[in-house]
């Protein structure tokens, strides 16, 4: 009894609680700024809560202009859809190809001097920090309208990401598997063709079914700046307000992204399963 | 016939590591010597230096008379492929076929074209066969790599190093990540392969008495240092705790 409550007392005297670690200030601030931005933009930009409802209003009656929706045009608009996915396909291999023949020389792992690794990964970044829609609407400039500008817009697009993500999946290998053939007195091209390729094999395949994916996307919007394809029926019905031509447009886009997820979906699933 | 020297080998890693403080040791033809030490005391450094994996701060290398740290690639690949090399973690490719991975010790024979196209000729897939069937997988060889139990890998891994011909094998702690029965069967295979065929060998161990069983030499490695070399039964109590622990006897004297 006595030993516990001098224990106590003990404690008492010399447990400090432990000072509480400050909190981040910085984050705070950050949070403030963040709200009184917000605050001060609805009332710069006149955010109108009366348009809002107006607006709801004009876009229900627009909706009901949609349907039913035209076919007429179908064949036009079938046609485009087509030049759209060929746009899509073309743009993405030229992307693979390029993405494939640098991201070896760009991998820290095995590139052959880190000068040229630094110089592939700076233009790489250089690609992808102009989105796709500006790179088209630069070579309408260069080569003008057209589906060739769109399968150039899509190929710098997918050359500048695939590069990287291919670069990583390169670098995340086991450096062991590269060391054991450099023991053997293998040359740079066979290391890379028998021990790396074989390794990222199945993640390149990934990346280029998520690369197709995106580019079937964005080869749909690039018809709309004049860069061949769907995008631009639908710019054209929209501009003439025909709504109901416009509509059976986007039911077709809508298809035809949905079906390549859908395709791609189980090549993914397949391609766990071997592993 | 001396067949590697080491003189003066020192190695310093970027980060300040000093893994090396000046090596020197010779490897006559046929040897089977084992280095042993601590965990952080070198030795996989002192390996990978003999076939440049790893590059050597100071000192020489000379393998038959060829100086390992002073050599042009194309010299490097022609010393590198008389030089096998087994590994702790297999260091397979395991997604090629377990056939591939003994051919991949082809590769510096070689142009690096055809090494790159697979371009392996129907004599050097029957010597990988023979290979294989000598180290027991002889029914696996379409088998893809990562379907084999570690000691299956493992000699793989030894089959690969023999597709080189090579005149000296290293080894870096073979048996390290395998369970006591395996670790048995790929000493053996290492042991009596490198002695029938007149293979040198430098193979890291951490166990002790593994080393005694088979090392015609024994090396002893503490902190970058060699601190012993001398053969197995002159390996006392006493040397093996300044291996392992520094403890000099003047200095436990102290204490």
């Amino acid at each position: 009894m006595r030993i516990e409550s001098t224990y106590k007392q003990n404690i008492q005297d010399r447990l400090e609680m432990p000072i509480k670690p400050k909190k981040n200030i910085f984050l705070q601030i950050a949070l403030l700024v963040a709200v009184l931005f917000f605050f001060f933009s609805l009332y710069q930009l006149n955010f109108d809560y009366a348009r809002l409802i107006s607006g709801t209003g004009a876009f229900l009656e627009t909706l009901t202009l949609m349907v039913p929706p035209d076919i007429s045009q179908w064949q036009h608009v079938l046609a485009a859809a087509l030049e759209s996915f060929q746009v899509a396909v073309l743009g993405t291999i030229f992307g693979i190809i390029i993405g494939f023949v640098l991201a070896f020389p760009a991998a820290d792992n095995i590139t052959p001097h880190p000068t040229v690794a630094w110089l592939i990964k700076g233009f790489a970044s250089l690609l992808r920090a102009i989105p796709t829609l500006i790179w088209a609407l630069i070579f309408i400039v260069a080569v003008g309208l057209g589906p060739f500008t769109g399968i150039l817009a899509i190929t710098v697009g997918a050359a500048g990401m695939l590069v990287k993500v291919f670069t990583q999946s390169i670098e995340e290998i086991d450096y062991g598997v590269i060391e054991a053939l450099k023991a053997t007195g293998a040359g740079w091209f066979s290391i890379v063709s028998q021990a790396v390729i074989p390794t990222v094999l199945t993640a390149f395949l990934s990346w280029c079914i998520l690369r197709f994916e995106a580019d079937m996307g964005e080869s749909t919007i690039l018809g709309a700046v004049g860069a061949g394809g769907i995008g631009w029926e639908l710019t054209h019905a929209m501009r003439a307000y025909k709504f109901d031509q416009a509509f059976f447009v986007a039911v077709v886009i809508f298809l035809m992204v949905f079906s390549v997820e859908l395709v791609s979906n189980r090549l993914k699933m397949r391609m766990k399963n071997i592993g | 016939m001396t067949l590697l020297q080491v003189k003066g080998l020192e190695k310093k890693y970027p980060d300040g590591t000093v893994a090396l403080k000046g090596i020197d040791f010779e490897v006559n033809e046929g040897e089977f010597i084992v280095i042993i030490g601590p965990s952080g005391a070198g030795k996989s450094t002192l390996l990978r230096s003999v076939n440049r994996l790893v590059d050597a701060t100071n000192g020489a290398v000379i393998f038959k008379d060829r100086d390992v740290v002073k050599a042009g690639t194309r010299v490097l690949r022609k010393i590198r492929r008389e030089i096998g090399m087994i590994f702790q973690g297999f260091n397979l490719i395991e997604r090629a076929s377990v056939l591939n991975n003994v051919l991949h010790g082809r590769l510096g024979y070689m142009s690096d074209f055809k090494g790159m196209f697979y371009l392996f000729n129907q004599s050097q897939k029957k010597t990988a066969y023979e290979l294989l069937h000598r180290v027991g997988l002889g029914e696996q060889i379409y088998k893809r790599a990562d379907e084999l139990s570690g000691g299956q890998q493992q000699r793989v891994g030894i089959a690969r190093a023999l597709a080189q011909k090579p005149a000296l094998m290293l080894a870096d702690e073979p048996i390290a990540s395998l369970d006591p029965v395996s670790s048995n069967v790929i000493m053996d295979y290492l042991y009596n392969i490198c002695r029938e065929e007149g293979i040198a060998c430098l193979c890291n161990l951490h166990q002790v008495d593994v080393a005694k069983k088979y090392a015609t030499r024994i090396i002893g490695i503490h902190a970058g240092e060699k601190v012993f070399d001398g053969k197995p039964e002159e390996l006392t109590e006493d040397i093996i705790n300044q291996i392992y622990h520094n403890k000099k006897k003047e200095l436990v004297a102290n204490e």
